[in-house]
């Protein structure tokens, strides 16, 4: 009798083209990425890095709020989404705000969404994504469902929705990578793998050696990525999205990252659950240190380059701060307004309650 | 005019929507071909195509997010939760979801789902089919919650909620989807969402109810006329929002009030429409509201369904101790 899980990891191979010296290890895998796309996937990696830095300053500062830190997961969030085209729709998770930024969300109302106000939520006309999902794993189903929504349109689109390791545990997930392949949905799943959902480890979550081969059991194509490797997360969405587009279903990348730092900034402590030994060996991979020295030896970044680009992105962030500042606090009125299309009854007598409470 | 059954007009309501609207999507466990465990679906797949009336897996969650991901590209769904006693299984997609999105995109996206499932005790169903779980619906904010009691306004009630762009839960007796037909159009027409009507006017008591027993309402009211009293029975219709206008307006008249729900009393919509009443109208009752209800377990087996249900005799029970008050 064949044992099911027999060479299984041989089937799973993390699939990479930067290694951690910069070096390109998979000239074949490599992407068609112009000069200028190069330089371009840098400084969006350089820039949510200093973005996450400021985020986290702002956030001890008592300024900004709801705050989940990124760096560390630059290769896997930015990687994937250059790969989209506008029409393409992110569901993204509480993490994966610099998706939504690199996608068309003005960097002001990501501070408004930290913040809490109704107006972080609202994607300009012509974004297409929603807000970052709290439930671990609700967006998998829905991604199914836009994805579905695409091809029954014959949309030239494909809709993308990102998870961690722990959200590859959700009977959401399940159900929705099943649902997806099973009406060959238009669907990108991510699951970018960061080794911890807030404190437990991934060999805790589950007995499957990857998250990757979860999808054979829903009939979808499965890879796994190296995740700090922004080329291979590219090349890995390029095809999952090439193959969405033709009628191939959907596809499970599972990236294989590391957050630096909390879970979130309401008070996680990594030190509890992770080992600075664990923490240095994964910043030895740092997706934005391997991706300097293959541009620096390409002759397309230079330090002066970057610091310029630090300088201009925190300016940008002042900018931005100022503006969400500059905007008027959101009120309970705002929130009865916006609930549904009409007004109900029982919500008329309220509204006029809280009315009066704000004009005090 | 026709004669329909309920769930004729509820078929009826769902082939008049997928006519005139190419984004409605009519799908769930075993909708297409088989057209539905209770038929409800009963040859929309055949004449609309699989395309647009379809089966899903067997999750319940899963349908709930997919309807999420079409109304997000701008889809009509109508999505069938095969029994409603299944709804936890989704209640995350439904409470958690879609009754939120409005809101949660500042605004900027709707949710013009329909969710129909049948509920409802008294055909001797396993566990977790009978469930009157319409007040874990209403307590949710976002959600409206429609349950008709006749084929007529079925149809127009099942229309009005497709063609509403906010999330709807279309919740269907199945005692009553075969019980008794009546003229139904075939034409289309609405049935206006969030009003209740009245259904037999009265003087000495107002009987409040909705779905099934808004018959067991009508049934005691007979008896107690029979006795000199004369009931009023208004049926809801849409539970959440409830229209406390046209109740208010009755008791005000009758100065009593019953309301009979078929779940358990703890906590419903009963409770609330009985705390409405006494809110805004105190000073015109001669009685307390009084509720008739299930007892506050969870749903009995079916060897005791018959007792633990309310009926006609419970409810002139009610009625007599408020008039005697």
């Amino acid at each position: 009798m064949k044992r099911t899980l027999e060479n299984i990891e041989n089937q799973f191979e993390t699939f990479q083209i930067l290694n951690e010296e910069g070096q390109i290890v998979n000239e074949d895998a490599m992407p068609d990425l112009s000069d200028e796309d190069l330089k371009e996937i840098m400084r969006r990696m350089v820039y949510t890095r200093i973005l996450d830095q400021r985020s986290i300053a702002l956030n001890r500062q008592g300024r900004l709020g709801f705050y989940a830190p990124t760096a560390g997961q630059e290769a896997s969030q930015l990687g994937s989404q250059f790969a989209l085209e506008k029409e393409d729709f992110i569901l993204p998770g509480y993490r994966d705000v610099p998706q939504l930024i690199w996608h068309g969300l003005p960097l002001h109302q990501a501070f408004l969404f930290s913040r809490g106000h109704f107006k972080g939520n609202q994607m300009p006309e012509g974004v297409n994504a929603v807000s970052p999902q709290i439930i671990i794993g609700a967006q998998i189903t829905q991604a199914a469902g836009v994805g579905l929504g695409y091809k029954k349109r014959g949309e030239n689109a494909v809709a993308i929705t990102y998870t961690g390791d722990g959200g590859a545990s959700q009977g959401d997930f399940y159900e929705g990578i099943n649902f997806a392949g099973a009406f060959g949905a238009q669907s990108i799943f991510v699951v970018q793998n960061n080794r911890f959902a807030i404190s437990v480890p991934v060999e805790k979550q589950s007995a499957a050696q990857t998250i990757a081969q979860k999808a054979v059991a829903a009939g979808i194509e499965g890879v796994q990525v190296d995740g700090m490797d922004v080329l291979a997360v590219y090349a890995a969405t390029k095809d999952a999205r090439e193959r969405a587009v033709t009628g191939e279903g959907p596809t499970l990348i599972e990236t294989l990252t590391y957050r630096y730092g909390p879970h979130t900034m309401a008070g996680d402590d990594p030190t509890r659950y992770r080992t600075d030994e664990e923490d240095s060996e994964w910043e030895k991979k740092d997706p934005i240190v391997r991706f300097r020295k293959f541009l620096e030896e390409k002759g397309l970044w230079s330090e002066e380059e970057e610091n310029e680009l630090i300088e201009k992105t925190k300016e940008e962030i002042k900018a931005a701060i100022k503006e969400a500042d500059n905007t008027p606090k959101q009120k309970v009125t705002d929130l009865m307004e916006i609930m549904h299309e009409e007004l109900p009854p029982n919500l008329k007598e309220q509204m006029e309650e809280y009315k009066e409470k704000e004009s005090k | 005019m026709a004669q329909m059954t309920m769930i004729q007009a509820i078929t009826d309501a769902m082939r008049t929507e997928l006519k005139n609207d190419e984004n409605v999507l009519v799908y769930g466990e075993d909708v297409g071909q088989n057209g539905g465990v209770f038929r409800a679906t009963e040859g929309l797949q055949k004449e609309f195509g699989e395309d647009r009336v379809f089966d899903t897996p067997l999750a319940e969650s899963g349908i709930g997010g997919m309807s999420i991901g079409l109304a997000l590209t701008g889809f009509r769904p109508v999505p069938e939760i095969q029994f409603f006693g299944f709804v936890y299984e989704v209640m995350d997609a439904i409470s958690g979801q879609m009754a939120r999105y409005r809101y949660r995109s500042g605004g900027t996206r709707q949710m013009p789902i329909t969710v129909r499932s049948p509920f409802g005790g008294g055909v001797h169903t396993p566990e977790l089919h009978a469930d009157s779980l319409e007040g874990l619906m209403a307590q949710q904010p976002g959600l409206r919650v429609v349950i008709p009691s006749n084929p007529y306004d079925a149809k127009g009630l099942l229309i009005s909620s497709i063609r509403n762009n906010d999330p709807v839960i279309f919740l269907e007796h199945m005692k009553l989807y075969r019980s008794f037909r009546e003229e139904v159009p075939e034409e289309e027409y609405t049935v206006e969402l969030d009003k209740a009507t009245v259904k037999r006017e009265g003087t000495d008591v107002t009987l409040v109810a909705y779905g099934a027993m808004v018959h067991s309402s009508l049934k005691a009211a007979e008896e107690l006329e029979k006795d000199g009293v004369s009931a009023e029975v208004i049926d809801l219709r849409t539970v959440s929002p409830v229209d406390y206008e046209t109740i208010l307006e009755s008791v005000k008249k009758t100065n009593r009030a019953v309301v009979v729900q078929e779940a358990q009393k703890s906590a419903g919509i009963a409770a609330s429409v009985a705390a409405e009443i006494q809110e805004k109208a105190i000073l015109h009752l001669e009685a307390p509201v009084l509720r008739v209800a299930a007892p506050d377990t969870v749903y009995a087996f079916t060897q005791a369904e018959e007792v633990w249900l309310p009926n006609h005799n419970t409810i002139v029970e009610k009625v007599n101790a408020v008039m005697n008050f």
